[in-house]
């Protein structure tokens, strides 16, 4: 048995923190190998580690069965390792080929032989089918792409072992089943591949065996094709992890949100919501299903405040929210988990108990004539800190500190605890662990328990399905269809986000 | 190594540093650093009166770099301190000439007046940024050249007729006491510098305990999570441009009512505005910080005035050493690399 990579018994301390302890990692070659844990289970810093970024205080690393020493990145890129990073790496402004030899340029007498490097990146590009325009600026082509100009990337600089970190999470489906194509192909070349994820399905599909890896602790490897997702799951997080969301069927009441004839443009002043209608009723859960990029971000951010529409009415209560300001719409009895925590949800730099009272610090008795009362603001945090399960070493710890999934709960729970009759909630789960999602989830169906509104934007059809009472599918600005998750299929609404219209996509997935 | 420790201990090795390669420089130069930097200290430090010029100039340096600075915590980069500096010195002895009244009418009136001026002159490069997303640095630049020519113009052909200066300001509008002066063997030290200290109180409070301070940060650090709470990003934004430019016009009284008592035509920029951004950034842009950064910049200035007449160090190499320290200084991210790395060799 040939293993390309061995990681024997690795162990690495943060400050007396243990990141990773006692982790065996052994990828043959030609597998794609899946490292599975959850966010802060320790998958980057061992990843880290073989790149050179650590130096571990113990084990061994063993790349094709010889031991190495890998004490910076270049080591690694000698030794054939090469790193697809979740967030690229790109220069914008130069072209793909441009990005692809920098670091590497070809010279001759001191100019760049652009020619040359062209021809040698459209001729990899075109081994693992890949199809990247060398000529392309990146500013110019898809996220998808700008991921391959990655891989090309590691490719021209001779990668026998390709560590893919979280590559489907910036991905559309139709791009990430391109994504696993290429994979194939590359294995097919006798590539070797690390993925780094948390997506189950995915591992399901592309994988061949699966190190799963909890609290820093190894836990072991399986062999994909005798194992499932439930028992992956509950490898990963230690108990049994229920996929289907248990709830009790809706019992929607009057009418909370009424949206009629939206029109919002983009920054680029194109019209990305174009006349949309929706209802959603107190007591039920309203998901907007569609492919990114058909107007969801406008959409939501026209209803709270962040962008300003064109024409419409959006009535929360029977009153008219469009043209007043975010602080207006919060007061209205709106609470909005956003759909980029680090952007516009966190002030990452602040303390994670003062984002608790981020849009409530003005309010009695957290402030008193302006003056910020901090011990009635951190009993508040250390409440909902508790109350929502964030996992932090403090109410002080800066928001930066906090990994992904602690962070949206601790979203979550000031905007629940802010009470609003609607709750609107824009990729809640993007990007956390089946853990992370399942709290999520459970309270989002809470509030809908509680006789709250809720409106969910989510890519995820999975959670779509599983989580709304209705759903509404969104294409090119619009609302093209509602239908109930319990007579529609996965396939029904894949059609219907690409544009068929309901009795088209019932047509070709009932005959 | 905590934050705390490392943000002390920073600014301190840069000093060292900036008096070691001063050293070699004087040594390679054959002058002798240990006479040098002796008259540097007793320049600052060795008599009554050189301490009360130093407390004089650090009054304006610390004003100026609580201007930078508290622009800074909100995210704008007020480089036109100096212009504020310069229209707030010009504001306080006009209004110190124009009027007779009491002193506690006066004096006050005079001081409020800077701090408008300043406060207006920023307040334009505030709205340009907030309306149009201009960018301050630019504006404010160009401002500084504005002030520059305008207060000139207004000394030389609206207060006087064709004078380089203005008459000296009344007792009744001066920070001066006879009783500092006589305390301070005859220096220019004046009540300013409470002022000043008030001004660091001032800016703490306002930034770390109210509502308002809550805001400004939160625009600091991520204008898109302010708006998305619902705080005002372009209030906030004028506003810290504003009170920037009252700290600024302030420290421009510190000069028109204090040291000098009047304002002369300039054929430059003064510098302390510029200063005030080498005193904020020493200072990591916090209230205490600036108080101590202002007096190192201070003591430098005032005492390497001693060290051509003590130790024989021709004025350029003062300056030259002036500016290592400075240069040092600046470069503290230099220095926090270097202990970064070195802390991180000591754990493993």
């Amino acid at each position: 048995m040939e293993y390309v990579i061995e990681m024997l018994n690795i162990r690495k301390e943060f400050n007396g923190f243990v990141a990773n302890d006692n982790i065996t990692l052994q990828v043959k070659k030609g597998e794609i190998h899946a490292l599975l844990g959850e966010n802060g289970a320790g998958k980057s810093t061992l990843m880290n580690v073989l790149f050179g970024l650590y130096q571990p205080e113990q084990g061994e690393i063993r790349v094709k069965e010889k031991p190495v020493k890998i004490s910076n990145p270049n080591i690694a890129n000698d030794l054939g390792i090469g790193m697809v990073h979740q967030h690229f790496m790109l220069v914008d402004v130069f072209t793909v080929t441009e990005n692809i030899i920098l670091g590497k340029e070809i010279t001759s007498a001191g100019r760049i032989d652009l020619k040359k490097a062209e021809r040698e990146v459209r001729e990899i590009s075109e081994r693992y089918g890949l199809a990247v325009d060398p000529k392309a600026k990146i500013s110019d082509i898809s996220v998808g792409m700008q991921q391959r100009v990655e891989i090309l990337k590691t490719l021209y600089r001779g990668a026998e072992i390709l560590i893919f970190d979280e590559p489907t999470a910036v991905l559309t489906p139709q791009e990430i089943k391109e994504l696993i194509q290429i994979m194939k192909t590359l294995i097919k070349e006798g590539k070797s591949i690390i993925l780094i994820t948390h997506k189950l399905k995915e591992i399901m599909e592309v994988a061949d065996r699966c190190t799963v890896i909890r609290k820093g602790q190894g836990i072991g490897t399986v062999n994909v094709s005798e194992t499932n997702q439930n028992e992956l799951a509950s490898l990963m997080v230690g108990r049994q992890v229920v996929f289907k969301t248990e709830k009790i069927p809706s019992n929607p009441k009057e009418e909370v949100l009424k949206i009629e004839n939206l029109v919002v443009k983009d920054s680029r002043g194109i019209t990305a919501v174009n006349g949309l209608d929706l209802t959603v009723r107190a007591g039920e859960i309203v998901g907007i299903a569609g492919v990114d990029g058909n107007g969801q971000s406008e959409f939501i951010e026209a209803i709270t405040g962040l962008r300003k529409s064109e024409h419409g009415s959006v009535k929360v209560r029977g009153k008219e929210l469009l043209g007043l300001n975010p602080r207006k719409i919060n007061e209205s009895g709106v609470g909005h988990i956003p759909q980029d925590r680090h952007k516009h949800g966190l002030v990452l730099n602040y303390p994670i108990g003062e984002n608790m009272v981020l849009q409530t610090y003005y309010k009695k008795p957290l402030s008193k004539n302006g003056i910020l009362n901090f011990k009635e603001i951190y009993n508040k945090a250390r409440k909902l800190i508790s109350e929502f399960d964030v996992r932090t070493p403090s109410e002080f710890t800066l928001a930066r500190a906090l990994s992904g999934g602690n962070q949206q709960k601790a979203i979550i729970g000031r905007e629940v605890d802010r009470n609003p009759d609607l709750l609107i909630a824009a990729q809640p789960t993007r990007g956390l662990d089946v853990g992370a999602i399942e709290f999520i989830h459970k309270r989002l169906i809470e509030q809908r328990d509680n006789g709250k509104a809720v409106l969910l934007v989510s890519f995820e059809l999975d959670e779509i399905m599983n989580v709304s009472d209705r759903i509404a599918v969104i294409f090119e600005g619009r609302i093209v269809a509602v239908v109930d998750p319990k007579d529609t299929t996965e396939q029904e609404l894949g059609l219907l986000m690409a544009g068929s219209s309901r009795k088209e996509a019932g047509e070709s997935t009932h005959v | 190594m905590s934050k705390r420790l490392r943000n002390i201990l920073v600014p301190i090795i840069a000093i060292l540093l900036g008096i070691i390669v001063g050293t070699i420089i004087m040594v390679a130069s054959g002058y002798d650093a240990v006479a040098a930097y002796t008259a540097l200290w007793n320049g600052a430090f060795g008599n009554i009166y050189y301490t009360g010029e130093v407390v004089r100039q650090v009054t304006p340096y610390i004003l100026a770099g609580l201007a930078v600075a508290f622009a800074f915590r909100v995210g704008l980069f007020n480089i036109g301190v100096e212009g504020q500096f310069m229209v707030g010195w010009l504001a306080s002895v006009w209004v110190g000439l124009a009027f007779h009244l009491p002193k506690f009418i006066h004096l006050p009136l005079a001081i409020l007046a800077s701090i408008i001026a300043g406060a207006l002159w920023a307040f334009i490069p505030g709205l340009l940024k907030a309306r149009f997303r201009i960018h301050e640095v630019i504006v404010t630049i160009m401002m500084n050249y504005v002030a520059l020519y305008v207060t000139n113009y207004i000394i030389q052909h609206v207060i006087t007729n064709n004078a380089d200066r203005t008459p000296s300001i009344p007792d009744s509008a001066s920070l001066r006491s006879p009783w500092l002066a006589s305390i301070t063997d005859f220096s220019r030290l004046h009540w300013g510098i409470v002022l000043a200290i008030i001004c660091c109180f001032i800016m703490w409070f306002l930034l770390e305990k109210t509502t308002r301070g809550f805001e400004l940060r939160a625009v600091g650090f991520n204008q898109h999570a302010a708006h998305y709470a619902g705080m005002s990003v372009n209030k906030n934004i004028i506003l810290s441009m504003v009170i920037s430019g009252a700290f600024a016009g302030l420290a421009g009284a510190m000069e028109g009512l204090g040291t000098f008592g009047y304002v002369a035509t300039k054929a430059a920029f003064t510098g302390v505005g510029f200063n005030g951004i080498a005193v904020a950034l020493l200072g990591a842009n916090t209230a205490l910080g600036v108080f101590f950064a202002a007096l190192l910049f201070g003591a430098l200035e005032v005492g390497a005035l001693n060290m051509p007449l003590a130790a024989g160090v021709p004025n350029e190499l003062v300056d030259i050493i002036i500016a290592l320290i400075v240069f040092f200084v600046a470069s503290s991210y230099l220095i926090r690399w270097f202990i970064e790395r070195i802390s991180k060799k000591g754990v493993k």
